[in-house]
């Protein structure tokens, strides 16, 4: 059994990553973009049964529950996802697992964060260390992490993608340039995308390799930027498909893996759940990864790309960073590559951040990125990421059922 | 003596402490699947089985890979840095975070055989096991 063909991406809402938000709360964000993906598509309140979410911050508990009040919805089917960078997509493939389930027959599917004006960018150095905790309250934190990881500074996402960097340099060789032409050419994509954060700003091999070294050997700009912002998305059954004003994008094959948490615990870089989950997506879906003519990847560091690539099965092993060198990445070249600019040119807008690569591969199989468009794209991959390579999320998305 | 976050122990975890506070490294063995464990848990991974015993183990063993943090990731460690954390891989098996001190970080590399040293945290009864480069000479 697989969930090929049995749903559809039909509506799609962004708010489009900013620094910082104003005065609206996590609530009024998201139903901001429920109402926007519902139009989108061109259905109504009453025809939204099922609901999916992430935990926020803020919300103890029952966020379902709160958050289908706040929009007005009694959903027949409410669930909470918690993968991380991997929450966007994993909500995808589960939206259409209950609507194969005949839990619900159309699923919106919210993420979304707001950000205040607080620290800059990185780690703050400059901070008054004196009103830190120097410890974890007990009550909040007892995770091993908190107990066998974060004593020694292995805290963030930084010092876990640097050494998943040094090791992969270690096994296969890498260059600094190879890194860093990741970011260039999605730096391209992003300036033909009006919504990406650094939509303005050209970006230079050079600019990378000379900015700031936060964890050797990534710089600043091999880095996402948090930001703030939402995303939502709209998936319908197969038979509710043609009620909609969009072209539909086709889930065609989904897959996941969970392997460890500390990364202390990870299996080797030739083992990753990265592989696991695309191995999966693919399989359902019946195609190969040369078939895909958008890979959307998750992208919080440059290195994630590079490992995705190959682990993925979109090059051969050890080889993702000749490859990136030997293909044009942008949405004009002979491997286009997070035309939306990744998350790195993007922004991160919390799991919006992970979404956005989700909504880039529905809006490409749509046909509905302008500029930016790739011309008759008929397979898209999308891929989620969470923690430090702990959690993964493929999905295969298709313009034909 | 220097200044981390304190880690939050738990009765389970408090024979890894107290081994640390004696200079000893200790991790679990399971009796039923002869296997090391790491971090400390009331079941084994590999077999779920609850016949953990605590064994002070070699302290020796080699970075599975690193990174030198220029930023501090949390402002407590604003005094370590340049710091090397690195996961380190136990001659008896299990991964650890650790940091490697007592060396210039440009010398660390992977694959680089370690041993494990104790140092103190500052405003606290707790002793963090690091390790330090094997010396060849
Ligand atoms: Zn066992």
């Amino acid at each position: 059994m697989s969930l090929k063909g049995a749903a559809a991406v039909v509506g799609v809402a962004e708010l489009a990553p900013q620094r910082y938000t104003g005065d609206a709360t996590i609530l009024d964000l998201l139903s901001g973009v429920a109402v926007e993906a519902m139009a989108d598509a061109g259905f109504y309140r009453s025809q939204v049964d099922g609901l999916i979410v992430h935990p926020i911050g803020g919300l103890p508990g029952f966020v379902p529950a709160t958050v289908a009040e706040h929009l007005g919805l009694q959903p027949t089917f409410a669930e909470i996802v918690d993968l991380g960078g991997a929450t966007g997509a994993g909500m995808i493939w589960r939206a259409a697992a209950a609507i194969q389930a005949g839990m619900c027959t159309t699923c919106l599917c919210l993420t979304g964060t707001r950000r205040r004006k607080r620290t800059p960018r990185g780690n703050n150095t400059n901070a008054d260390t004196s009103r830190r905790p120097r410890s974890f309250s007990p009550s909040r934190d007892r995770s091993p992490q908190a107990e066998f990881d974060a004593p020694y500074g292995m805290l963030g996402a930084n010092v876990g993608y640097a050494m998943i960097a040094n090791r992969y340099a270690h096994e296969y060789g890498l260059k600094d340039t190879q890194r860093a032409k990741v970011a260039v050419d999605q730096r391209k994509n992003a300036n033909a995308n009006p919504a990406a954060i650094f939509h303005d700003q050209t970006l230079t091999i050079d600019q990378v390799l000379s900015s700031e070294v936060i964890c050797e050997p990534l710089h600043m700009l091999e880095i996402v930027m948090p930001a703030a912002g939402a995303a939502a998305l709209l998936v319908t059954a197969a038979d509710r498909v043609a009620d909609a004003k969009q072209p539909p994008a086709w889930i065609l094959g989904a897959g996941e893996s969970v392997t460890h948490s500390s990364f202390a615990q990870a299996p080797g870089l030739d083992a990753t759940g990265i592989g696991i989950a695309a191995r999966s997506a693919f399989s359902q879906a019946g195609v190969r990864p040369s078939d895909i003519g958008l890979a959307s990847l998750y992208d919080c560091y440059t290195v994630m790309v590079l490992l995705t690539l190959e682990e993925a099965g979109f090059c051969a092993r050890g080889e993702a960073g000749a490859f990136v060198e030997a293909h044009d990445l942008t949405f004009g070249g002979d491997f286009p590559l997070n035309t939306h600019g990744g998350q790195l040119s993007f922004g991160q807008p919390g799991m919006a951040g992970g979404m956005s690569h989700v909504t880039e591969a529905v809006r490409q199989i749509q046909g509905r990125c302008g500029a930016r468009q790739i011309p008759g794209l008929e397979l898209a991959y999308a891929h989620g990421n969470g923690g430090i390579i702990a959690e993964q999320t493929g999905l295969v998305f298709g313009a034909a059922r | 003596m220097s200044a981390r976050l304190i880690p939050p122990s738990s009765e389970l975890t408090q024979p890894y402490w107290r081994a640390a506070r004696a200079d000893e490294l200790a991790v679990q063995f399971c009796q039923h699947c002869d296997q090391h464990s790491f971090p400390p848990r009331a079941h084994c991974p590999q077999c779920g089985s609850a016949e953990l015993e605590w064994r002070t183990v070699s302290g020796r063993g080699s970075v599975y890979t690193f990174t030198i943090a220029y930023r501090p990731p949390h402002p407590v460690f604003s005094e370590h840095c340049p710091m090397v954390i690195a996961v380190i891989e136990l001659e008896e098996g299990p991964r650890m975070i650790s940091n490697i001190v007592g060396c210039d970080p440009a010398t660390v590399e992977i694959g680089m055989a370690v041993q494990v040293a104790f140092e103190e945290i500052e405003d606290s009864k707790v002793t963090l096991p690091v390790f330090t480069p094997v010396k060849t000479s």
